[in-house]
Parts: structure tokens; sequence; C-alpha cells
């Protein structure tokens, strides 16, 4: 028996209720974790699918993707790979959570290397290991069609958590090659944290006044807010992820201490920045 | 400064004192009022902010545009914030000249342009008890930043530029 191909499986399906928006579109170095994983998919394999659920299957930034939309019931992460698993049953599915945003070429690699190795020995996963408790990240790892019904029965059996189902049933383990590489993001300050820490940047204070719309959705007229932001647009992407603006950044005009501002200005410690809503003076 | 902020009514006549001088044979003033309609909404009172830093400079370099677009003597804006009601005077702007057709013009241009380029925001509060920041949310769907002339926001207030309107206050002091 040949191994069986893989394909890739993004997930970004979920509620990113933590988030107050959707997390498959923030951006990091200006482009939508969506893009960012199924690139990194795609470097790697030839077939890669965006998981969605059916009301979202005519959202723009999906719909340009080829996708597997939910087909099961339920909740959470484990109905887009029960899904992808009926879609394409005789594939192995390379499933990646789009929120992990220090997943490298490297990690990819050395997951369908490792699987490769142990052929079928991987009987239903090959999963990285935490690096905070050691136990096997399901989502991002390679998921083997002989998965499809134990997942099922797991599910079936009121289980909903791809994690637990591979404690219980076994998975191939393996050690990630840097600790944080499987850390996900799920809070604004998460966020900012990996903004940081991929723009290598070194955090800086700025002060930051909010006006009419703006303030009332931000809870503050002003604060001073240490950030890696290197410019207003990457500021403001941080700031609708913290406080859920509704106003899309070509509503908005920026100004830096007290002056109209480009977007890709480069910021500096203290700058004074204000971001204008539409203007309705008179 | 030409261009200012006032939390108070806008005291039109110490303004328009301002305006004097002996080679002005014209005045053209325009009044922003807040009226009781806007989009099928009744209004009951606005609430007006502005980032009065940037805003004042922009206000001037928009009032400096007027005077070397158009030969005029002097022209102001003055801007009221805070919670209005109806009625109440929203803006004032007031251009004087020797002949009256570049007052006219200087006023039209500097009202249009505050309007669209000056830091200020208004919040409308409803009848209906409904609130809304104008251009920001009922109008979100179009970015205001790029829209050209008119917005919505015109409607809100009295237009001074018609004639017939009843409220109309376009004053021409000593025509020749």
């Amino acid at each position: 028996m040949s191994k069986l191909r893989v394909y890739g499986l993004i997930l970004a399906g979920g509620l990113s209720t933590r988030m107050h928006r959707d997390k498959a579109a923030l951006k990091y170095q200006g482009k939508t974790q969506l893009d960012r994983a199924f690139e990194l998919a795609s470097r790697h394999l030839t077939n890669v699918f965006v998981s969605v659920r059916a009301d979202q299957t005519l959202d723009p930034m999906r719909a340009q993707r080829p996708m597997i939309v939910d087909s099961v019931a339920g909740d959470g992460p484990i109905v887009g790979i029960r899904s992808a698993l009926i879609a394409h049953p005789q594939v192995a599915w390379l499933v990646l959570a789009c929120d992990l945003p220090f997943l490298s070429d490297a990690v990819i690699e050395n997951l369908l290397r490792e699987r490769d190795s142990v052929g079928f020995a991987t009987r239903f996963a090959a999963a990285y290991k935490s690096a905070h408790d050691g136990l096997p990240e399901p989502l991002c790892a390679i998921w083997e069609p002989a998965a499809a019904k134990p997942l099922a029965d797991y599910q079936a059996g009121g289980g909903h958590c791809p994690r637990k189902f591979l404690i219980r049933h076994g998975a191939r383990l393996l050690e990630p090659q840097d600790a944080r590489a499987l850390d996900n993001v799920n809070t604004p300050e998460e966020y900012s944290q990996a903004l940081a820490a991929l723009d290598n940047a070194i955090p800086m204070q700025l002060k930051i006044q909010y006006y009419a719309l703006m303030r009332e959705q931000a809870g503050r007229s002003e604060e001073t807010l240490e950030t890696a932001a290197s410019t207003p647009a990457g500021l403001y992407e941080e700031l609708v992820a913290r406080y859920g603006f509704t106003l899309s950044r070509d509503q908005l005009k920026v100004a830096v201490n007290s002056e109209f501002s480009d977007w890709s200005r480069k910021l500096e410690e203290g700058d004074a920045v204000v971001f204008i809503p539409p203007v309705a003076g008179g | 400064m030409n261009f200012r902020f006032t939390i108070s009514p806008i005291d039109t006549e110490s303004a328009r004192r301002e305006l004097q001088t002996l080679s002005a044979g014209g005045y053209v003033s325009f009044e922003g009022w807040v009226r009781d309609l806007n989009e099928g909404q009744e209004v009951t009172r606005l609430e007006y902010e502005a980032f009065q830093e940037l805003a004042v400079k922009e206000g001037d370099r928009i009032i400096g545009e007027a005077m070397r677009r158009f030969p005029v003597k002097h022209a102001l804006c003055i801007h009221r914030v805070g919670s209005l009601g109806l009625s109440d005077m929203a803006v004032w702007v007031g251009v004087s000249s020797v002949h009256r057709g570049e007052a006219f013009d200087a006023c039209r241009f500097i009202i249009d342009e505050v309007k669209h380029r000056v830091p200020i925001w208004k919040k409308e509060h409803y009848r209906s008890g409904d609130s809304g920041w104008v251009n920001c949310e009922r109008c979100a769907a179009a970015p205001l930043h790029s829209r050209a002339a008119h917005s919505p926001v015109e409607d809100s207030l009295v237009e001074q530029s018609h004639a017939e309107h009843p409220h109309d206050r376009i004053a021409l002091a000593n025509p020749k």
C-alpha cells in the first residue's frame, strides 16, 4: 500500500470570542492570518482548503480559497477536521489553526517528514507536543483517514475536544523545534505581543487620543500605550483587535503630533496619535 | 487665529466687529443652525466635539486659502462645541471685502471646506431615544473622506444660501 497523499486544511471557522473580532482577519506584517497559514501550507502541499462554517461561505476573505464547509453537527475544530476527512476520505490532512503566527516552514517540513519516516505507525495522527504542557497540539497535526471513524464515535459519545481524542487514542508526538512555534493568539493582548515579537521591534510608548465614536468604542478619551506597531496603520490594526472599532481604516485619517500624517509614517517614542473618524462639522 | 472654538453661544456681534475695516464695502456671514430633522429622524439635540489642536490649524489653513483665492479683507470662523439645542448656532462664518462678490464666494468656500476637513464631530440625539455620530454610523458604508461636495451633515443645518428660506441670515451690509 502506497503512502497516502496529504492535503492541507486551514481552520478558520472559530468564533474568536476572546479576540472580539474574526481572528482569521488579524494581520501580521500586512497579511491576514488566514492568508499566512494558507500560503505556508501551500508551500508544502498542492491541495489546501479553508475550513469554514456554513454561514461563512460568502465571506470574501474565505471564499477566494477552496473551502471545506462543515458537514457534521457540533462545535469547535473537531467539526472542521471531521468534515475534511469526510469530504476527501482517501487523503491525510495537515490541519493548521490559522491563529499560530509563529509557525514556520521548518515546523511544517518536520511534521511531514516525521509522518513519512514512521509510515502507518502513525495510526491516527502525528502531532506536535505543546511546549507548555507536553500535550498533543491537534491543530498543528496530520490527521490520517483512519481517524475518521473513531473521531465520529468520540463525538457521538459526547466528546468535542480533538486534543483529548489524541490523548486517549495516542498520536505520534513530535518535539517542536522552538518553544514558541505553537503559541496561539486568542486575545488582543496576545496579539500585541505576537506583533511585537514578529516585528522584532522594541515596544515604545505612544499617547493615543480618541474622539467621537471611537472614544465611545474604546471607553476612554486617551491612553498611553506600549506597542510594537511601527506605523499608524499597524497601530490601528492592533487597536481594532483591542477595542473592536467598527470604522475601517479607509474611513479614517490619522494625525501624529497634532498634524495630519501618512499611515505609513514611522512612529517614534512619545508620539501622540489621533485617529480621525469621518468629520461632521458645521 | 481666524478659526476658533467656543463652548458658549457664538457672539456674532463682536465677531462681526472684528471684520470691520474702512476699506470694506460688504460683509457676508453664514450661520449653521441645529435643525429638528435629519434623514427622516426627529433630532432633539446635538453634541459637538473637536480635536481642537489640529482643528484650529486646519481651520486657519482653510481661511488662508480663502484669502488667497478671493480678494477679501478679513475672514473669521467660529465653531461651537458641547451640547446644542434646536435652533442653536453651531457655526458662524464672516467675511468682509471691498465688493460683495468675493465675500459671498469666500464665505461659501470656507463653510464648505470646514465641513469636510476640520476634525469636528457631532452626535445627534433623536426623539426616539436613539443617537448616532453623523457620518460614522448610519453612513459608515461609504468612506466620507473620499466623498465629494455635500455630506448629509449639511441637511441638519439651516442652509443660509437659499434666499427664500425664512431663516435666511446672509447679511450684506452697506452694499455698493
